[in-house]
């Protein structure tokens, strides 16, 4: 692994990003509305419900921790797309450029973009709702670093499906977080999910996170099992989506499509 | 094959298909330090193909090619270290300003003293005035000079060009073959050239190879394959060899 050339990758995102307020606004502005809706939700169920659990922070914590995960996973897919509109990977790949460097670059990147854009969610939580997850203490920790692997995972696996079904299928990327915020049990138990469902949430882990969040916030308990399971799922689908990126990517070279990739192309 | 004391690449057998489609059928060539091959033949011909298999962006389907002595297969990363291209149809991030891509390439491709190397370029392609200029916003002929100073930023040893010119107006060409010339001259590098432009190839090219049908049918020095073909330019010679390469394959 050649650090500089893992920073080429970072420093080209940094350049797009400095350089253009249409990529540095939806750092802030998405994020922004999610938090001052959600806010505004549990402050509206707190004053209705009659228990003393408070859900604004059992449940802004969740959407500060989902939100975080969906940008780590946009962040990969955003800066890999950089170079899917730019008709970039000849130029890349015809250099000593790998893999698994590019790769590496394209996650810090995401981890960066990640980073400001929780900064800017904690500013709106604890300025408008008196909400932090440092209140979790060292347990936001581990919480981070599954949701940061996991959704590293994610967003190789939606860069490797591009890359294979060619650019019109960008569109099946943004609905992914979508599609697993029913079985992550970001808002709501996994217990409250059908038999079938609750198979698919023990699958994923971003239900451990969030399963191990309600105990915290609701009954001042924490799971380190829970956590591990999480954490060695993250770990497992890092290698499993690192590997199929690999496979897909020696697919791209075998078939011309690393050298034809162009932004009208579909195999 | 073997490479000799000053080959920098070496094909040997080297055949691509897709399929029953063949694009490159079992061709082999050396080139050497300070020489330039020209990669001639009509659309289809297997030009670019074979190029992109010197790149190491496509898989041979059976074949061999090495980069100063290095199987691209088995080193990849080493072997290009010392390579570099232009193609016009990859162009650089449109995006980003000159600087910024040759910064980014600079450092992909491991250049020392990189802002002085960049301001090297920028004075010798005329980009001075355009530093800060995003590629997207500049002409065809611009963005063609900026992929060639891209392709000289690490002094590459092996430079392959694809249609290197064909953008740019006779003057500017003419200046930018003499300074590729003479990059190659002072640096030792091999050059492997395609154009359309038999001047072109006339003037700058050592040796010629004809492609045609996924196959090398010619294969010599430009200036006297005109007399052995009984043509008076190359450009002739080309039209001959086009229409019915297949009785001429070598």
């Amino acid at each position: 692994m050649n650090v500089e050339r893992v920073s080429a990758i970072v420093l080209r995102e940094y350049y797009l990003v400095r350089g253009s307020p249409s990529r540095i606004v939806p750092l802030f502005a998405w994020v922004a509305v999610d938090i001052v809706l959600w806010g505004f939700i549990t402050k509206y169920f707190n004053g209705i419900t009659k228990n003393n659990i408070n859900l604004s922070a059992s449940i802004l914590t969740a959407v500060l921790l989902w939100d975080f995960f969906m940008r780590i996973m946009q962040g990969v897919t955003m800066t890999f797309f950089e170079d899917v509109w730019s008709r970039n990977f000849l130029n890349y790949f015809a250099t000593a450029l790998s893999v698994s460097e590019y790769l590496s670059g394209l996650v810090i990147s995401s981890f960066m973009m990640g980073l400001i854009g929780l900064f800017a969610m904690l500013i709106l939580a604890i300025g408008f709702f008196g909400v932090s997850f440092f209140s979790l203490g060292l347990m936001i920790i581990p919480y981070l670093i599954i949701l940061i692997l996991f959704g590293f995972s994610l967003g190789i696996l939606a860069c490797a499906m591009v890359l294979r079904l060619g650019p019109a299928t960008e569109w099946f990327v943004w609905p992914i977080p979508a599609l697993i915020v029913p079985f992550a049990g970001v808002y709501y138990p996994i217990s409250v999910l059908p038999p079938w469902m609750q198979y698919v949430s023990r699958a994923l882990p971003p239900s451990y996170v969030f399963e191990n969040l309600r105990l915290i916030l609701i009954h001042k308990q924490t799971s380190g099992t829970l956590l591990l399971i999480g954490l060695g799922l993250s770990l497992f689908y890092i290698g499993f989506a690192a590997w199929i990126f690999n496979q897909t990517f020696k697919y791209a070279l075998r078939t011309g499509l690393v050298a034809r990739y162009i932004a009208e192309s579909v195999t | 094959m073997e490479l000799k004391h000053n080959e920098i690449l070496s094909v040997s057998n080297l055949t691509k298909h897709y399929g029953s489609k063949i694009a490159v059928e079992n061709i082999s060539f050396n080139l050497s330090a300070n020489e330039i091959l020209g990669l001639l033949g009509p659309n289809g011909a297997g030009k670019t193909t074979t190029i992109n298999m010197i790149l190491g962006v496509l898989k041979p389907s059976s074949g061999h090619i090495q980069i100063e002595n290095i199987d691209i297969e088995k080193d990849r990363k080493t072997a290009l270290l010392s390579t570099n291209f232009a193609a016009v149809y990859s162009p650089l991030p449109g995006n980003l300003s000159i600087f910024q891509n040759l910064k980014v390439f600079g450092k992909i491709y491991g250049v020392k003293e990189l802002d002085n190397r960049i301001d090297e370029l920028l004075k010798e392609f005329h980009l001075e005035n355009f530093r800060d200029t995003r590629v997207g916003t500049l002409s065809s002929g611009e963005q063609t000079r900026v992929s060639l100073a891209k392709a000289l930023l690490n002094r590459p040893h092996l430079l392959l060009l694809d249609e290197p010119t064909a953008s740019l107006d006779p003057s500017i060409a003419h200046e930018i073959r003499y300074i590729i010339k003479d990059f190659a001259k002072k640096n030792g590098t091999a050059i492997l050239w395609t154009s359309h432009n038999m001047y072109e190839v006339e003037e700058i090219c050592d040796r010629v190879l004809f492609l045609d049908q996924a196959k090398i049918i010619v294969e010599g020095n430009p200036k006297t394959l005109t007399q052995d073909y009984g043509q008076k330019t190359l450009e002739e010679l080309f039209i001959l060899l086009a229409q019915g390469g297949k009785n001429h394959e070598c």
